[in-house]
C-alpha cells in the first residue's frame, strides 16, 4: 500500500466512524439533569476573582443539594482565560456540545459582551451577576441576557454623587482605569454631582495595570479638592490605596471609591491604609442585617475568607435563577417562558436580607448602601453601611426614556453639566 | 508519478475528506474545524516567510486582526459583506506593506523584534482608539450573511476558500519568485551578488504573506462576529507561529496539522484542568525535543527514511 492509498483508506475509515456520533449528542439533552454552564476566568489577569465566582456558585448549589424540583443540577465549569475569544469559544462549547440549559458568569466586560453577542443568535439564557456594562440592560438590551443579582456600572455612583453633595463637597477629582467600566462609574458620579451644583475639577484616565500612581497623586495633592473619587479594580486598587496613604493624602483629602475599589478581594490584603474609604454598593459584608451576617459567617467558615462581591453575586445569581426554575417545576426547556419567569421572579432569600426585583430592562433594583471601610475586632477590614438609598433604579431619578436618549458614558461623555 | 501530481492528489483527497467531516461531527466540532482552517491559513502565511524566506514574523497576528476589525466595522456600518471582506484584506495588505518597508532590511532576531514592536503598535491603537475600535470591549455585530449562517454551510464555504488559498500559497512558493525567496533564505549575500534585489523580493514576499493573513482575518470576522484587542495581540501572533512550528516550518500544509493540534489541545485539555497552559507548554517542549522539524516534517523524514532504505534492503542480485 503506498502513501496515497494509506491516506485514502484511513481518511475514509475515520470519516465513516465519525458519522452517527453527531445526532447522538443532541438527542441526550431533553430529559435528565439541568445543565448549567459556568464561565469564569480561572487563568489570566483576573483569575483570583474567577476562583471566587466558582466558589460562590458552588456554595449555593451545594446548599440546595444540587437539585431543584426533583431534577439534578449539573454544573459545568469552563475557564474563559480572561480573554473574550476564549470566552466565546467556551460558550460555544457549553451551548453546542454540552447542551447547557443556561449560562452564567464571566467577569470582564469584554468577555461578557462577546458571549452576550453570541447568545443573541442562539437564544440561550445567559445570566450576568458580575458584568456591569450599562448598555446590556439599557441601549443594547438582549432579551435572553439578564443581569440577575448584578448591577449596571453607573447605578451605584449616581447615589454616591448625591451623597457627596450632601456632605457639602463642592469640588471632586476622579482617577479611573481607562475602560468602559471606569468611564461608566465616573460618569454616573459626575452627572449627578455636577447637576446638583458640584464641580468635577479634573479626570485622570490611566491604563489598566498601572504600577506607579505618583504622577496622578502629585497633581491631586495640590488641586484643592474636597474629595477624590477612585475607580480601580484588582491590583490597581491595591496599589492606588497604598500609594494614596504613602503620599500622605489619607486623612487629608477624603477618598471615595467605586464599590470594587474596596471590595474584599482588594482590602483582604490591606491594613490601615484602606480605613475610612467611602464607596457605594448593594452589598456590605459588614452589614448588621441578620441574614447578611449569617451568609458572611457561613461563607467565611467554608472558604476561610470574607466573601467578596464575586462570591456574593454568583451565589445570589444562582439562587435567583433557581427560584425561577422552582416556580416552573424544573421544566425549563421552553426558553422564552423561562426567561419571562426569571424576569418576573422576585428574589426573597437573598443574602441582602430583603426582596430584590428586576426592572423591566432585566436589571435589579437595590437598596444602595453608602459604605465605609472599618476595622473589625480581629484586625481585618470590611465595609459597613453608613447610609441607605432605597430602591435605586439604574436610571437613578431620571425618566428611563429620556435617560436612554443621552449617549452612554464614555471618556468623551461624562454627563457633566456645563456652567 | 511526479512529485507535483502526487501532492495535488493528496491535497484533493484531503479536501474531499475534509468536506465530508461535517456529517460526522457535532455543530460545535464543525465550529472548531472551521477555526482550524482559518488559523491554518494564518499559520501558512507565516510559513511563507518563516519557511521560505528565513524570516520569523511576530506581527502576523496584528495583520490578521486588522482585517477582522475592518470587516466587522464596515459590515456594522452597512457595507456589504463581500465589499467589507475586500476592504479588510486591502487594509491588512497595506499594513503588511508598511511592516515590510520597515522590516525587510533586517533579519534574525532583529526582524523578530521589529515585527513584534509593529504588532504591538497595532494592538495599542485598537485598545486606545475607543471611538472606532470600541477599546477593550471590542466590536460586535451579527455580520455573517444569512446563507452561511448554518455551521455546516459556513464550514464548506471556508473549506472552499482555504483550498483555493492553500493552492495559491503552494504555487507561490514554488514559483520562480518563491525560489528566489528560498535563495535569500539560504544565502542573502550570494543572491545579492547574483544581481537580485533582495529587499524588494522580501518586501513583495512579506506583503503577499500579509495578504493571506488578511484573508484569514476577514474570514475570522464572519466566524466570530466579534473582535477585541486580544485578536491583534501578541499572543495571537505567537499562536500562529506556534502552529507553524508544531506543524513544521517550511512544510506549508503542516500549518493545518499544527492548527488542528493546538486548537484541539486548548479545547480538550482546558475543560479538564485549570492547568491547561502547563500541559500545552510541556507538549510544545516535547515536540521541540522529539520532532524539532514539526509533526509533518518528522513524518516526511520518517517516510523518506523508509523509502531510501528499500533499495538497500534489496541489493541487485549478482550473477
Amino acid at each position: 500500500m503506498d502513501r496515497r492509498q494509506f491516506l485514502k483508506t484511513t481518511g475514509f475509515t475515520l470519516a465513516s466512524a465519525g458519522i452517527g456520533v453527531g445526532p447522538w449528542n443532541q438527542a441526550l439533552a431533553q430529559e435528565g439533569p439541568i445543565k448549567v454552564g459556568l464561565l469564569a476566568p480561572l487563568t489570566g489577569v483576573v483569575a483570583s476573582g474567577g476562583r471566587e465566582m466558582v466558589e460562590g456558585t458552588q456554595f449555593f448549589f451545594d446548599s440546595i443539594g444540587n437539585q431543584v424540583a426533583g431534577r439534578k443540577i449539573e454544573l459545568i465549569i469552563e475557564d474563559d482565560a480572561s480573554n473574550p475569544d476564549t470566552s466565546l469559544q467556551k460558550a460555544r462549547r457549553l451551548v453546542e456540545q454540552n447542551n447547557v440549559h443556561w449560562l452564567i458568569g464571566n467577569l470582564l466586560a469584554n468577555t461578557g459582551l462577546a458571549v452576550a453577542n453570541y447568545v443573541k443568535g442562539t437564544g440561550t439564557p445567559y445570566f450576568i451577576p458580575i458584568i456591569a456594562a450599562d448598555d446590556l440592560t439599557q441601549r443594547q438590551r438582549i432579551k435572553n441576557v439578564v443581569r440577575v443579582a448584578g448591577y449596571s456600572a453607573s447605578a451605584f455612583t449616581h447615589p454616591l454623587g448625591d451623597w457627596a453633595l450632601k456632605q457639602g463637597y463642592k469640588k471632586i477629582a476622579t482617577v479611573s482605569q481607562d475602560y468602559t467600566f471606569g468611564h461608566e462609574q465616573c460618569g454616573g458620579l459626575a452627572q449627578v454631582f455636577t447637576e446638583g451644583g458640584g464641580e468635577i475639577v479634573q479626570q485622570f484616565w490611566h491604563p489598566l495595570n498601572t504600577a506607579d500612581f505618583s504622577p496622578y497623586l502629585g497633581q491631586l495633592a495640590n488641586m484643592k479638592v474636597d474629595a477624590i473619587f477612585a475607580m480601580e479594580t484588582g491590583a490597581d486598587a491595591t496599589r492606588f490605596i497604598q500609594q494614596y496613604a504613602s503620599f500622605g493624602l489619607k486623612g487629608r483629602i477624603p477618598l471615595l471609591g467605586a464599590m470594587n475599589a474596596t471590595d474584599q478581594s482588594v482590602i483582604r490584603t490591606l491594613g490601615a491604609e484602606c480605613e475610612g474609604i467611602v464607596s457605594p454598593a448593594h452589598f456590605a459584608e459588614g452589614s448588621d442585617n441578620p441574614i447578611t451576617k449569617k451568609f458572611v459567617e457561613d461563607y467565611t467558615a467554608k472558604y476561610q475568607k470574607i466573601p467578596s462581591l464575586y462570591g456574593f453575586s454568583m451565589y445570589s445569581g444562582a439562587m435567583w435563577v433557581t427560584e425561577a426554575m422552582k416556580a416552573m417545576g424544573g421544566k425549563i426547556d421552553n426558553r422564552e417562558a423561562f426567561i419571562d419567569t426569571v424576569l418576573k421572579t422576585d428574589l426573597t432569600g437573598s443574602p441582602l436580607g430583603k426582596t430584590v426585583k428586576l426592572d423591566q430592562y432585566g436589571n435589579p433594583i437595590y437598596d444602595v448602601y453608602i459604605r465605609k471601610t472599618v476595622k473589625r475586632p480581629d484586625g481585618k477590614y470590611w465595609n459597613v453601611p453608613v447610609e441607605t438609598y432605597s430602591n435605586v433604579s439604574q436610571f437613578w431619578k431620571y425618566d428611563p426614556a429620556t435617560y436612554l436618549k443621552q449617549p452612554p458614558y464614555s471618556r468623551n461623555f461624562q454627563g457633566i453639566k456645563k456652567g | 508519478m511526479t512529485q507535483t501530481t502526487r501532492t495535488l492528489a493528496i491535497g484533493l483527497i484531503t479536501v474531499i475528506v475534509a468536506a465530508l467531516l461535517p456529517f460526522g461531527l457535532s455543530n460545535y466540532q464543525v465550529g472548531l474545524a472551521t477555526e482550524v482552517l482559518i488559523f491554518g491559513i494564518l499559520a501558512m502565511s507565516i510559513d511563507i516567510l518563516a519557511g521560505f524566506a528565513g524570516r520569523t514574523s511576530l506581527g502576523h497576528g496584528a495583520i490578521f486582526g486588522v482585517s477582522t476589525y475592518v470587516v466587522i466595522y464596515m459590515v456594522s456600518n452597512g457595507v456589504s459583506p463581500v465589499l467589507a471582506l475586500g476592504l479588510g484584506i486591502l487594509a491588512a495588505t497595506l499594513v503588511a506593506a508598511v511592516f515590510a518597508l520597515l522590516a525587510v532590511r533586517t533579519s534574525g532576531v532583529y526582524f523578530l523584534l521589529l515585527t513584534l514592536a509593529l504588532g504591538m503598535i497595532v494592538w495599542g491603537i485598537c485598545l486606545r482608539w475607543t471611538q472606532v475600535t470600541g477599546g477593550e470591549n471590542g466590536l460586535r455585530g451579527d455580520i455573517r450573511p444569512q446563507i452561511l449562517y448554518d455551521h455546516r454551510s459556513f464550514y464548506w464555504a471556508v473549506l472552499a476558500a482555504t483550498a483555493v488559498l492553500a493552492f495559491g500559497i503552494w504555487r507561490f512558493v514554488r514559483s520562480p519568485f518563491g525560489l528566489t525567496l528560498r535563495g535569500i533564505r539560504d544565502s542573502e549575500s550570494r543572491m545579492r551578488s547574483l544581481g537580485y534585489n533582495v529587499p524588494l523580493h522580501l518586501f513583495i514576499g512579506f506583503t503577499v504573506s500579509g495578504f493571506f493573513a488578511g484573508v484569514a482575518g476577514g474570514i475570522y470576522a464572519f466566524f466570530n462576529n466579534f473582535v477585541s484587542p486580544s485578536t491583534v495581540a501578541l499572543t495571537q501572533s505567537v499562536e500562529g507561529l506556534l502552529m507553524t512550528i508544531v506543524g513544521g516550518v517550511g512544510t506549508l500544509f503542516g500549518s493545518f496539522v499544527g492548527a488542528a493540534a493546538i486548537i484541539a489541545l486548548e479545547n480538550i485539555v482546558s475543560s479538564h484542568t485549570e492547568r491547561w497552559q502547563t500541559v500545552l507548554g510541556i507538549t510544545f517542549i516535547l515536540i521541540m525535543i522529539l520532532a524539532p522539524e514539526g509533526l509533518v516534517g518528522k513524518v516526511r523524514i520518517l517516510l523518506g527514511r523508509v523509502r531510501s532504505s528499500k533499495p538497500q534492503a534489496l541489493p541487485n542480485p549478482k550473477p
